[in-house]
């Protein structure tokens, strides 16, 4: 089962359908490509569940740990004598793990476009996307070697730029996507940068043999990394320090986050896939991936707990007043990943890693909840035709299906028992308990904050005024309502899973258990964040906009999401634009093609000057004759000795 | 197989259209021509791979004819990896040229005359063992662009023309002056004798410069580029391919294989000049392009950007970076020749080539756009395709070099796929997306010419994006050939 056929098989079945479905874009209809494509990832998903049962209970640990698997490694590319960039599938217990996250988020996503996509233009074409990406994605997963993490890295970028600006000829689209792209891309240069660093010391870009040479207390790749820095910071720090730029681009942590509240132009299925569920969560894969190497620089993981856990707040303050659904869910999986990332900076030894496994197991939880949100935020979209929350209201009774896993995911992202949210974020608050008490304050006050905005979405869309809807629009077909029911499902037994002794870092691992003392404080502060929201939004009342006017410049500044936006357009079109790009054009128009012109008109110059004294009138050949023979006079009498 | 029959056959064709007395028969027999120049090239290449399988030898196919005796200069040609690889670059770009300039009506004749005489010049180029005989193809290869610029061209044409042609006869003759000072101090013109010749440093250090630079010239070496701007945008598509995908290499390939290659003490001696240049063409060149509002100019300044790795990667000088150097070499050579055909059959419909003026193409023209977007794609660098491959190929490389300067130029560079993203992007963003401008409603999408010549391009773009160890197969030692007969000689003297 675990062989290179089956995994070959899942990686290649949604390129193959990128490939059908986007070559033929004109000549395949509707509903065709999407059943095709549909059917291609439900099976993918099938056998990526078979794969992770095997890997994980079948076969099972050896030694204490689950081994990675070698399945395929070709040379691709070879730079020098050292580095190589192999193209290799290896299976170890995170990439089966978010194999089968992928794939299964992928094929709901996949089934409910189904629906939700019916009768767009645009429709094959669409399918062929999804399929680059789900591509992208798995190989961007089963990568063996730091230079492949990074192609797929580039190729989930570009499959997330088409998506995002699905509708092209919507100006706000397309800006949209350019954002999403340039952000996450000047990120990649700091991933590249630290590949470079990383990759040079090691003298590999195996990852498994980097993290064995960098590691080796005393080997010489690693001491060289240690000993060799510049301004005074370790060459390891560097190139740590550049590579966790990288994920933080991808991962829109703070200040890199600003492409994603506006990737959600894209279609919302595509939302729920790539901007919650699988691309955006890479940056967390790529530090937990080489953990072992970011554990020996005790200040990058300081700046990835802070980092982390300033986005989780900053994005859960701004989640509160933003008015758009999709916008809020955004900023929402801004703030769960930034709990993803602060708890891989606080995993230490003493705790057995803690933080590790919790982020990880986070990672694997929200993944279900946050794209039965988006799905869930996409029916809704597709029977009022509007982002805006004041559209809706009192839609519970239309659509009880949505309604009902709506409430499941709020409950689950909330952290309420037994949904998976609470397991997870249960194990990160204990970890950071542990390790880092201040952090673990602001995780608290965010987690409260998360329950608050959440049911304030929730309660906006479902309960309070109904506003009149085109009464043609239902909650939509059959293959939308079931992708909802099954990521319920999921949401609901996902807490329950063995998830620990399943991914751990180290030797030996905690089983997961519920610490019911512990629990309580996070618990009643969930509550009460539902309570509040609950009191302000489950009726309309004026109690929103008295509390507001109380609030005044708070309200405005988190509205308008703390004016980021506003200070990187600056720095481009104030500073960038015009003293960078200008001059230089300037400079290339003016002074090193006017010197170019100057030469030639120096030239043009001296044959006119020449040409001049060919008049033709013999009065001044006589001229220049006598004058001639004066200055000879003058060199021979006073010069020449 | 006889390598004379590469240079025969763009000569007969070329003989062949002007004795045509018709314009369909221009066009095919520019069309027949160009494709048995790729199947030739192609058979070569299985032919050396063949015979390279059996032994391993530094030339093939050689062939040597005295042509001036008196003064040792040879008739020598020979191919190895490297030169077929830029053959078939050739091939591609003519055959694609030839296509997209299927319904040229200005004298049409002489057009597809000159693109054969261009195509037999670039070939010479290439393989030529003799530098006097390199020189020569070298000088061929120039005024049928003063020609197709001046005659075909458009906007500001003439005083274009003239630049371009006075700018590289500019370089041409600092080269001449090089091979003069070579031939005086070994005697020679055969590089393969001039290779196993150690020139005196001080030698090496007056004649490099005139080398280097005069080859630099062609290759858009920063501050000698702003013929490349001007030149491509007034060319007409076909010669802007050409000019782009071919005649900047011969530059780039001069300075590796006479310049740097003859000459490896001047050539680490003088690698701070060019890393810096060559770096400053880089970001500079990006940040001038960001600042463009024509489509051509655009292309011809990121073309500046593009150049500016094949000379980090001669400038470097180690095995990687000289690899990565010949690769961007082919990969530009393709990614720009499908740009400007883009750009070509985006003008030849809406007679605009300003970025502003355009808008949502996409949905009249899928095809157009789609070759639009991969070539932008390929350009900022995107894996998968051939820019991919040689972009990293000459960043690794240069990132092997340990002084701290270079490190700093090589982050530098790599900050240019940044730039290189914005303006992409930017004008993908504008011209391909977007609301559609209604004078563009009834526009049809590319024809079945127009088709071919990017499918050839495309194929090209992706073979090398997808599978580079290919090219690594075909040229990876011979990149490293170069670098150790340099270091070689250092070691000996």
């Amino acid at each position: 089962m675990l062989n290179v056929t089956n995994i070959l098989i899942i990686l290649f079945l949604p390129f193959i359908n990128f490939l059908i479905l986007g070559l033929g874009s004109r000549s395949i209809k509707q509903p065709v490509s999407g059943t095709i494509a549909t059917v291609s990832l439900l099976l993918a998903a099938g056998l990526s569940l078979m794969i992770g049962y095997q890997y994980f209970i079948v076969k099972g640990m050896v030694n204490g740990a689950f081994p990675p698997i070698e399945l395929f490694r070709y040379p691709w590319m070879v730079f020098g004598s050292k580095l190589t960039i192999d193209m290799s599938l290896v299976l170890d217990p995170l990439t089966v793990m978010m194999l089968v996250v992928v794939t299964s988020v992928s094929a709901m996503v996949h089934l409910f476009s189904l629906g939700y996509m019916k009768g767009e233009e645009r429709y094959t074409t669409y399918y062929a996307f999804l399929g680059l990406f789900t591509f992208s994605m798995l190989g961007l997963l089963l990568a063996g070697n730091l230079f492949q993490i990074y192609i797929f890295w580039e190729l989930v970028g570009v499959s997330s730029f088409l998506l995002i600006g699905y509708y092209f000829s919507k100006p706000s689209a397309v800006a949209a996507a350019k954002k999403a792209f340039i952000v996450t891309r000047f990120a990649d240069l700091g991933f590249l940068i630290g590949i470079l660093i990383l990759s040079f010391y090691g003298e590999t870009l195996d990852i498994a043999t980097l993290i064995q040479r960098l590691t080796a207390p005393a080997g010489s790749q690693s001491l060289a990394i240690q000993t060799a820095g510049w301004l005074g910071i370790s060459a390891l720090t560097w190139g740590l320090a550049m590579i966790f730029i990288g994920g933080a681009g991808k991962s829109a942590m703070f200040p890199l986050h600003i492409w994603l509240p506006d990737a959600m132009e894209g279609p919302t299925p595509v939302s729920a896939l790539i901007h919650a569920a699988t691309m955006v969560v890479a940056g967390v894969y790529l530090v937990a991936r080489l953990f072992p190497i970011f554990q020996l620089s005790a200040c990058i993981l300081d700046l990835i707990t802070y980092t982390g856990i300033f986005s989780a707040f900053f994005a859960a303050i701004i989640a509160c007043t933003q008015t758009d659904i999709k916008r809020v869910l955004a900023y929402s999986t801004m703030s769960q990943i930034g709990y993803m990332m602060f708890s891989l900076g606080i995993a230490r030894p003493e705790d057995h890693y803690l933080g590790y496994m919790a982020s990880l197991f986070h990672l694997f939880t929200h993944a279900f909840f946050k794209s039965l949100l988006f799905l869930g935020a996409g029916a809704v979209i597709h029977m009022i035709h509007s982002n805006e929350m004041n559209k809706m209201g009192g839609l519970r009774k239309f659509m009880p299906v949505t309604h009902i896993t709506f409430l499941i995911a709020c409950l689950a992202i909330a952290g309420i028992f037994p949904f998976a949210g609470f397991f997870s974020k249960e194990e990160i608050l204990l970890a950071t308990y542990h390790a880092n008490f201040p952090v673990f304050v602001i995780a608290l006050c965010t987690s409260g904050l998360t329950a608050f905005y959440m049911f304030r979405l929730y309660f906006s869309i479902f309960w309070g005024k109904h506003q009149a809807h085109d009464p043609h629009h239902s909650e939509g077909t059959f293959t939308m309502k079931f992708p909802l029911m099954l990521l319920m499902l999921c949401t609901l037994v996902a807490g329950f899973l063995p998830f620990s002794s399943w991914i751990f870092q180290g030797d030996t691992h905690e089983t997961s258990h519920i610490n019911w003392k512990f629990s309580l404080v996070p618990l009643s502060l969930s509550t009460l964040g539902i309570l509040i929201a609950a009191y302000f939004f489950r009726k309309p009342s004026s109690r929103v906009a008295d509390t507001l006017m109380w609030m005044g410049g708070i309200y405005r500044i988190s509205k308008n999401k703390f004016y980021i936006d506003e200070i990187y357009l600056w720095i481009t079109q104030r500073v960038l634009f015009p003293l960078v790009g200008k001059p230089a054009a300037w400079v290339d128009k003016n002074i090193i093609d006017g010197t170019v012109n100057g030469v030639g008109n120096f030239v043009g110059s001296i044959y006119y000057f020449i040409r001049g004294m060919q008049s033709g009138k013999l009065q001044d050949y006589l001229l220049y004759f006598l004058a001639g023979i004066a200055a000879w006079m003058v060199y021979f009498i006073y010069i020449w000795k | 197989m006889n390598l004379l029959l590469l240079l025969i056959v763009p000569l007969i064709a070329a003989i062949g259209i002007m004795l045509s007395p018709r314009v369909s028969a221009v066009r095919q027999i520019s069309l027949a021509a160009s494709l048995v120049q790729l199947m030739l090239v192609g058979w070569l290449l299985f032919q050396m791979l063949n015979s390279r399988s059996v032994s391993a030898q530094p030339l093939y196919f050689e062939q040597v004819y005295q042509w001036f005796p008196s003064w040792n200069i040879q008739f020598h040609i020979g191919v190895d990896g490297i030169a077929i690889s830029m053959m078939i670059l050739t091939a591609l770009v003519v055959l694609a040229g030839v296509l997209v300039s299927w319904q040229e009506s200005i004298l049409p004749k002489e057009f597809f005359f000159l693109l054969m005489f261009l195509s037999l010049g670039a070939y010479g180029f290439f393989m030529a063992r003799d530098i006097f005989t390199l020189f020569f193809f070298l000088e061929l290869a120039v005024i049928p662009k003063f020609l197709l610029i001046g005659i075909w061209g458009s906007g500001q044409k003439q005083y274009s023309a003239m630049k371009l042609a006075l700018m590289l006869m500019a370089g041409s003759a600092l080269v001449f002056v090089g091979l003069t000072g070579i031939y005086l101090e070994a005697h020679s013109f055969d590089l393969t004798v001039l290779s196993a010749t150690h020139f005196p440093v001080a030698f090496q250090y007056l004649f490099y410069p005139l080398l280097f630079v005069g080859f630099g010239i062609f290759a858009a070496l920063f501050p000698f580029h702003t013929w490349v701007p001007d030149g491509h945008a007034s060319a007409p598509t076909a010669a802007s391919m050409f000019l782009a995908g071919i005649s900047m290499k011969l530059g780039g390939y001069g300075c590796l294989r006479v310049a740097s290659f003859l000459m490896p003490d001047a050539a680490i001696h003088y690698a701070p000049v060019i890393i810096i240049l060559s770096t400053c063409a880089i970001l500079y060149g990006a940040f001038v392009t960001l600042m463009q509002s024509d489509l051509k100019y655009m292309n011809a300044y990121s073309s500046v950007s593009h150049c500016g790795f094949v000379m980090l990667g001669i400038g470097v000088f180690n095995t990687t970076s000289v690899y990565g150097a010949i690769l961007q070499m082919i990969s530009h050579g393709l990614m720009t020749a499908l740009f400007f055909a883009a750009i070509g059959m985006i003008y030849y419909r809406t007679h605009t080539r300003k970025i502003p003026e355009l808008g949502g193409l996409l949905a009249k023209l899928p095809f157009i756009s789609t070759v639009f977007v991969i070539a932008g794609l390929c350009s900022l660098g995107l894996p998968g395709l051939s820019g991919f491959v040689a972009e990293m190929t000459v960043f690794v490389g240069s990132w092997e070099n340990k002084s701290l300067w270079v490190r700093l130029a090589t982050i530098l560079s790599c900050a240019s796929i940044v730039v290189t993203a914005v303006y992409i992007l930017r004008a993908s963003g504008k011209v391909i997306m977007g609301p559609i401008r209604e004078t563009f409603v009834n526009l049809s999408d590319a024809v079945w010419y127009e088709k071919m010549a990017a499918i050839f391009l495309l194929a090209g773009i992706f073979v090398m994006g997808i599978a580079p160890f290919l090219l690594q197969y075909i040229i990876g030692n011979e990149a490293a050939a170069i670098v150790k007969q340099g270091t070689q000689v250092l070691i000996n003297k």
